[in-house]
């Protein structure tokens, strides 16, 4: 992984998987290790992203480095017309390692063949977030002991929902059993179940949880956004289909977590907070060790 | 028939590319490079094809083709068939095959791709051949042969 590019999250393999998620546990146990010292990290932040950004900024000082960069592209140089090739070439004259989140899809693939350093994908459109996908595995393993043979219930919008999707092709190597719950406009896109069914992994589709939610180990939440829904009536009658609250988890398993991205709007009830197996906040906790593990594997560190 | 043997005929030594659809000459014409360079090159078009409906003719003297140069008019010309001529004679007739990775000649689909907002030739793994399917190496979205838009 040293000096390579983290870019989609097919870029690593199964064993990197696991390396990552070591060196991530043991930055949980002792975040602040100045490994860091005398390097710059840039992040640049071409669309804004304040909690992915602060979990990178939070990551690279606990680590000891500098960074510098930028938070939208509306207040750096890039409004004035600058291509992302010479934006990226400077930077790179700059830095040691390049953190970057674009509205574009395949910009953080550019970018990578473009720098001299190696660049870490903190989104590019609706196409790839391999750090989320890689906190989400390290959160997983942490409250499952395992990522083998687990219940994974995805819910809400399957259809435009990046993460879900870099989750599920990540998953697929651990032998899991997916539970499809969405509305029929937010389905999972073939193309996914295609992929399932190549590599023999189960998965089951319902547009309600409660008749399955007792089998779940993970239950994944997304939000259902007003705009994916070509029918305004149609998302008046599903949105609450789709709303998790604490009287639902009453006869679901015991090692059973709750995971979310973030920003949560109302498809979490706030009385589901308290829960022990809300999960949600410590998974973006989680996301600052897996950031420190992946900055550190790629610089060459650990 | 006669005209047809004429053409081919008419070169001594170098390549003939035969069943181009008519439309599609100069995008064959642009992906070899042949506005470039120096050798005799003849073509016809609007000639009657059976298959074809109207197709186009190239004949290109003293050139011959590898074939990962030729099979990049795979997408342009799937029926393209290649005479290779040496001192008048037909010596080896070709057909062109779908390449496993293709660069430039065709456009990605997904407009919010980097590809289609900044200077960058596209590339693209090929994932299916019969219905073509290509894969973007940027935004890693599946173009189809249906939605295809040649550069
Ligand atoms: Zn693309």
């Amino acid at each position: 992984m040293k000096n390579k590019s983290l870019v989609s999250i097919t870029d690593y393999s199964k064993d990197d998987y696991l390396k990552i998620l070591d060196i991530a546990a043991e930055f949980e146990k002792n975040p602040s290790q100045h490994l860091l010292d005398g390097k710059i990290v840039a992040t640049l932040f071409f669309e804004p992203s304040t909690r992915t950004r602060l979990s990178f900024e939070s990551a690279i000082n606990r680590l000891g480095g500098r960074v510098i960069g930028f938070s939208d592209a509306n207040s750096s140089s890039v409004t004035k017309g600058e291509t992302l090739k010479d934006t990226i070439k400077m930077v790179t004259g700059y830095v040691d390692l390049i953190v970057m989140r674009h509205p574009l899809e395949g910009a953080a693939r550019y970018a990578s063949e473009v720098a001299s350093v190696p660049v870490i994908n903190a989104g590019d459109g609706a196409n790839q977030h391999p750090t989320q996908t890689l906190l989400d595995l390290y959160s997983i393993k942490k409250t499952q002991n395992t990522l083998e043979n687990l219940n994974i219930f995805m819910i809400g919008d399957l259809k435009y929902g990046r993460t879900v999707h870099s989750l599920l092709m990540a998953m697929s190597n651990y032998n899991p059993t997916f539970f499809f719950i969405s509305p029929d406009e937010l389905k999972m896109p073939n193309e996914y179940k295609l992929f399932l069914e190549q590599h023999n992994i189960k998965y089951y589709e319902y547009r309600d949880f409660m008749p399955i939610i007792a089998e779940a180990d993970i239950v994944y939440m997304t939000r259902v956004q007003k705009e994916r829904f070509s029918d305004p009536i149609e998302y008046e009658k599903t949105k609450n289909a789709y709303v998790l609250n604490n009287s639902m988890l009453e006869n679901t398993r015991e090692n059973m977590k709750i995971l979310h991205p973030l920003p949560r709007v109302n498809e979490i009830s706030l009385d589901v907070d308290e829960n022990p197996k809300a999960y949600y906040f410590t998974q973006a906790q989680n996301g600052v060790f897996v950031r420190q593990a992946i900055i550190t594997s790629i610089l060459g560190i650990k | 028939m006669k005209d047809k043997q004429l053409i081919v005929n008419a070169i001594k030594n170098g390549t003939v590319i035969d069943h181009i659809p008519a439309k599609n000459l100069f995008k064959v014409i642009s992906i070899l490079g042949l506005q470039t360079i120096n050798n005799q090159i003849t073509f016809g078009t609007g000639l009657e094809s059976k298959k074809l409906g109207s197709k186009a003719i190239i004949k290109i003297a003293d050139r011959y083709f590898l074939d990962e140069e030729i099979n990049k008019i795979a997408l342009v010309a799937p029926q393209a068939k290649l005479n290779i001529i040496r001192d008048y004679e037909v010596i080896e007739k070709r057909v062109v095959e779908v390449p496993d990775y293709i660069q430039g000649i065709v456009k990605c689909m997904n407009p919010k791709c980097i590809t289609n907002n900044e200077e960058i030739k596209t590339k693209f793994t090929v994932l299916s051949k019969n219905e073509v399917s290509l894969k973007c190496h940027y935004c890693e979205r599946i173009t189809q042969q249906d939605r295809m838009v040649i550069l």
